[in-house]
């Protein structure tokens, strides 16, 4: 087994990935620690990374000295992310997130982020969904390509060569590119000691040591069959804390995008209708007010919080009864509603929105400037995670701190989105959850010494390299074995959470998702990975990835049917109430096998700490 | 991973060059069903689940930006799954590796020196560019404006310094001790750009990262170490953005070079070839130009 060490092991390069890398390499140069290395480990090349699909922008007040709006303040952003959040934000997370948000979005620009500006050279802002006045920065509709782009570049400089493995020369971000991290490693004092990953190229196991480790792996929304997540959004860090016994909080809260193309999935960012943009029925009507959004607003004149400017979630759930109502369009792929953007003109079309063009005309046939666009609802973005405090630090389910393991991004549950996250909320959260994990991660090492993360220190070591081996040797004898397709079981079990873990519940559906996703954990047990190839295994991998995103459907599935209350994103048929006490829901593995659930009053600070 | 075309859907012929390590090329051909929504990549995706699990390629993002799902189709350099295979059912398909890089498996190639190139060019902002940066006075001063003029030249590198890692930052403390404070929203500091400065710019800043322009590019049958299309776009749109100041750094890189921007004739292919508009074959003739003193 191969074993290289590092100082902090960050699992994902996605943005919130990058940027605790970064944050991780400032709080060692801080520390005179130059030679100090942050192993980055993605299963794809960092800028393939999910948030590159990121289309409407980032949150964050804009100071009226630099062009914002005078009514603004940080106390409006706090207030609308826990209006947005149901009942199960929490303060303290959200008033993390929000005081850092402008800093952090002004730090980008500062490493060139190509913000999208007013005429007077300063960084323009958008409406969103949920926010009460514009605060969301942007990059055209493409804010998480350039702001991927912009990290992933800015860590490039900071690049260290594999080559210096170990050896304690030059410090620096050592990319560990394609390479599937399969499990936490642990020390015998049940601290984290590292991850266990399979390096695609070479096709072989290694270990990657170090005293501590950054989760930043992104969500799960993949495992529904129509998804605007990329394929790589399987919830592998979700399965991976449910493994090592670590909590998943409110997995059952899945925002589902109201506007995206039928079929594919692709979404059509919320920015159009920020820019203008209205829903309208088959027969051409701007169906919302009958749903609980109105009263209608003019064309041209989008007002926060109303219309298509709602919450997402209920958006959604408008749709839902539309398409029950018989007001919606048929399409191969189920109804739809038009998103109509005519009226905002070429210019501004191609100015502001010019992905949504080129995506409605590549991918549905259709230019913007001259026909609505028919978009139904798919799932989109993970509220829950794994449990964290508001910097990221990992959380057992005694809510204590697990010394050396953060998480940040998608993946985790700080407690900013709560019920359901707000629209550009969560780029944000990326930045500066993932530079507080990555902070406090070298600060971890740093008080931590070298311990039992540097070559030849003893029984650590040992352990968790032994540890390696035994998973990995697990993980790959998978290979040349079972019977059953992944692919079958994939789709099934995408069919399943689109049918009934979707926009609405009910005690029977989700009842039936749960026999059909434990009948599919049975059969996974058999699955078949017909190819034995050591190096780019892709049908491996993608049976890895089928394991992760059922173990999460069985945390989201049992979530839901724990939670009898609508609330936020959660919304059940059979009961339309929401509880008087709001409460979190807490998954873990069972020990016999499968997830349990219990249920917690959520505290002013989130967790028992 | 869209549904499958239904049975008795028609079918296309797509032929697969495929390519374990250390072997030799060979062709397979596959009847996938299709309709007229039916991607390259989907098709690629049908063989994987119905035919042959081993077949390997790259992609993620099915939206034409992750810049994974890069193949020859047909001869061209494409992105799998913004093409659609309804264009070639009287032809088939022949679906191959991206040219000019080395095969890994199947269709999957080498990345890792596209990257080695693009890092060699300072892909990056350097400090010392010519725009001036704006900060928020303090509640109860005067709105933007000279306060804010006034602090410019001297705010242009403390700005630069904070957003390089290395640099001391308000944001993270000294010692390893954690909670810091958040700096007031007073101290926020960006440079100023107007939208003409970001346009001069944002036609390079679009590349993926796809290496299709690599592929397309016949220079690289010569030189395979020219430094190549989407590299000298990159460096390009760093020395065209107003806050740089990198350009004398990456001109050195690029010039004194043989395998910089001089092995480029002006063919034009990448910029035909790329999915994004970025025109490299403009970078890289600005480039010369700029080299020689014009
Ligand atoms: C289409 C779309 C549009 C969106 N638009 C917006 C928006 O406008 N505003 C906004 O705020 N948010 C938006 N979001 C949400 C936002 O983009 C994501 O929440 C955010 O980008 C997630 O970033 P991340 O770094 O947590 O994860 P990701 O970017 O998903 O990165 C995850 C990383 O983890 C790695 N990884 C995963 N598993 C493993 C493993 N087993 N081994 C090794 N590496 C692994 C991957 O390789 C990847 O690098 C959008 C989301 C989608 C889907
Ligand atoms: S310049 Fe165009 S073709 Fe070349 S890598 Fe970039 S996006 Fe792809
Ligand atoms: S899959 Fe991302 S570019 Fe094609």
């Amino acid at each position: 087994m191969r074993v290289e060490h590092a100082d902090v092991v960050v699992v994902g390069g996605g943005a919130a990935g990058l940027s605790a890398a970064l944050a991780a390499l400032e709080r060692f140069a801080a520390a005179g620690r130059d030679d100090a290395v942050v192993a980055l480990v993605s299963k794809v090349y960092p800028m393939r990374s999910h948030t590159v699909a990121a289309e409407g922008g980032a949150a964050g007040v804009l100071p009226p000295a630099l062009g914002g709006d005078a009514d603004d303040s940080l106390e409006q952003h706090v207030a609308d992310t826990l209006a947005g959040g149901a009942g199960l934000a929490h303060e303290d997370a959200v008033r993390f997130v929000v005081e850092r948000a402008p800093h952090e979005l002004a730090r980008l620009e500062r490493l060139g982020m190509p913000w999208s500006r007013t005429a007077e050279g300063l960084p323009a802002v958008r409406r969103f969904g949920g926010m009460s006045r514009p605060r969301t920065w942007f990059a055209a509709d493409k804010t998480g390509f350039h702001l991927l782009h912009t990290l992933f570049q800015t860590a490039l400089r900071h690049d260290v060569a594999r080559a210096d493995a170990g050896t304690g020369t030059g410090g620096g971000v050592r990319r560990y590119d394609e390479h599937v991290v399969l499990d936490l490693l642990h020390d015998p004092g049940h601290r984290v000691a590292g991850v266990v990953a399979h390096d695609q190229h070479r096709g072989e196991p290694l270990a990657v040591l170090a005293p501590a480790v950054v989760l930043a792996t992104g969500g799960a929304a993949r495992a529904w069959a129509t998804s605007t997540n990329a394929g790589i959004v399987t919830g592998d860090g979700l399965a991976m804390a449910l493994r090592a016994g670590l909590p998943l909080r409110d997995m059952e809260m899945v925002q589902v995008h109201p506007t995206c193309l039928p079929g594919s999935g692709i979404l059509l960012t919320e920015a159009a209708r920020g820019e203008g943009g209205v829903l309208l029925d088959a027969d051409g009507r701007r169906y919302l007010a009958d749903y609980g959004l109105g009263p209608e607003t003019p064309l041209g004149a989008p007002e926060p919080r109303r219309m298509e400017l709602g919450p997402r979630d209920k958006i959604s759930q408008a749709f839902w009864q539309a398409d029950r109502d018989g007001r919606t369009l048929p399409t191969p792929d189920g109804g739809a509603v038009l998103l109509d953007l005519r009226h905002l003109g070429r210019d501004v079309l191609s100015e502001r929105l010019p992905l949504v063009v080129g995506l409605a005309k590549r991918f549905a046939g259709i230019d913007p400037a001259q026909e609505p666009v028919p978009v139904r609802p798919a799932a989109h973005y993970t509220m829950g995670g794994v449990v964290t405090d508001p910097r990221g630090a990992v959380l057992d389910a005694d809510s204590a701190p697990v010394p050396g393991l953060y998480a940040a991004g998608e993946c985790a549950s700080t407690g900013l989105h709560g019920a359901n996250r707000l629209g550009s909320n969560s780029l944000v959260e990326t930045l500066v959850v993932g530079r507080a994990a990555g902070e406090d991660a070298a600060s971890h090492t740093l008080v931590s010494g070298p311990a039992h993360g540097t070559p030849g220190s003893g029984s650590g070591t040992t352990v968790a390299t032994e540890q390696a081996r035994a998973l990995a040797d697990r993980w790959l004898s998978m290979r040349g074995r079972g019977s059953e397709p992944p692919a079958v079981i994939r789709r099934e079990l995408g069919r399943v959470l689109d049918a009934d873990v979707g926009i609405y519940r009910d005690a029977d559906g989700l009842a039936q998702a749960q026999a059909a996703v434990e009948d599919l954990s049975a059969r996974y047990a058999d699955v078949r990975v017909a190819d034995t190839a050591a190096a780019f295994n892709t049908d491996w991998l993608q049976a890895l990835e089928l394991g992760a995103m059922l173990d999460v459907a069985r945390a989201v599935v049992a979530g839901a049917r724990a939670r009898t209350e609508s609330r936020g994103a959660h919304q059940r048929l059979d009961h339309p109430g929401t509880d008087d006490v709001a409460r979190h829901t807490l998954a873990t593995a069972a020990p016999g096998g499968g997830v349990q659930v219990r249920l917690e009053p959520v505290t002013a600070s989130g967790g028992a700490r | 991973m869209s549904e499958n075309p239904a049975d008795g859907a028609p079918t296309v012929r797509v032929t697969v060059t495929r390519q374990e390590p250390g072997q030799e090329p060979r062709d397979e051909t596959f009847e996938v069903p299709y309709t007229d929504r039916t991607s390259v990549l989907d098709a690629l995706d049908w063989i994987k689940d119905h035919v042959d699990p081993s077949l390997t390629f790259r992609w993620s993002c099915r939206m034409a930006v992750c810049g994974s799902c890069g193949v020859m189709v047909n001869g061209r350099p494409v992105l799998g799954c913004e093409t659609f295979v309804s264009g070639y059912r009287t032809s088939g398909i022949t679906v191959g590796p991206l040219a000019h890089a080395e095969v890994q498996r199947d269709l999957v190639v080498d990345t890792d020196g596209f990257l080695d190139r693009l890092r060699s060019l300072s892909p990056w902002l350097v400090p010392g560019g010519e725009a001036a940066t704006q900060s928020a006075p303090a509640a109860g001063s005067s709105p933007q404006g000279a306060d804010a003029d006034a602090d410019a030249d001297a705010g242009a590198d403390a700005v630069a310094d904070a957003g390089s890692v290395q640099g001391a930052d308000a944001h993270v403390g000294g010692a390893p001790a954690a909670p810091v404070g958040v700096p007031a929203l007073d101290l926020l500091a960006v440079h100023s750009q107007t939208p003409g400065e970001v346009d001069a710019y944002r036609g390079f800043a679009q590349c993926i990262d796809c290496m299709l322009c690599y592929a397309a590019c016949p220079v690289l049958d010569a030189v395979p170490g020219f430094v190549g299309p989407a590299a000298i776009a990159t460096a390009r749109r760093w020395d065209t953005d107003s806050r740089d100041g990198g350009d004398a750094l990456r001109m050195a890189a690029m010039a004194e070079n043989e395998e910089g921007i001089w092995p480029c004739a002006q063919i034009g292919a990448c910029t035909r070839a790329c999915p994004k508009g970025v025109d490299p074959a403009r970078a890289i003739r600005d480039a010369q130009r700029i080299a020689m003193g014009g």
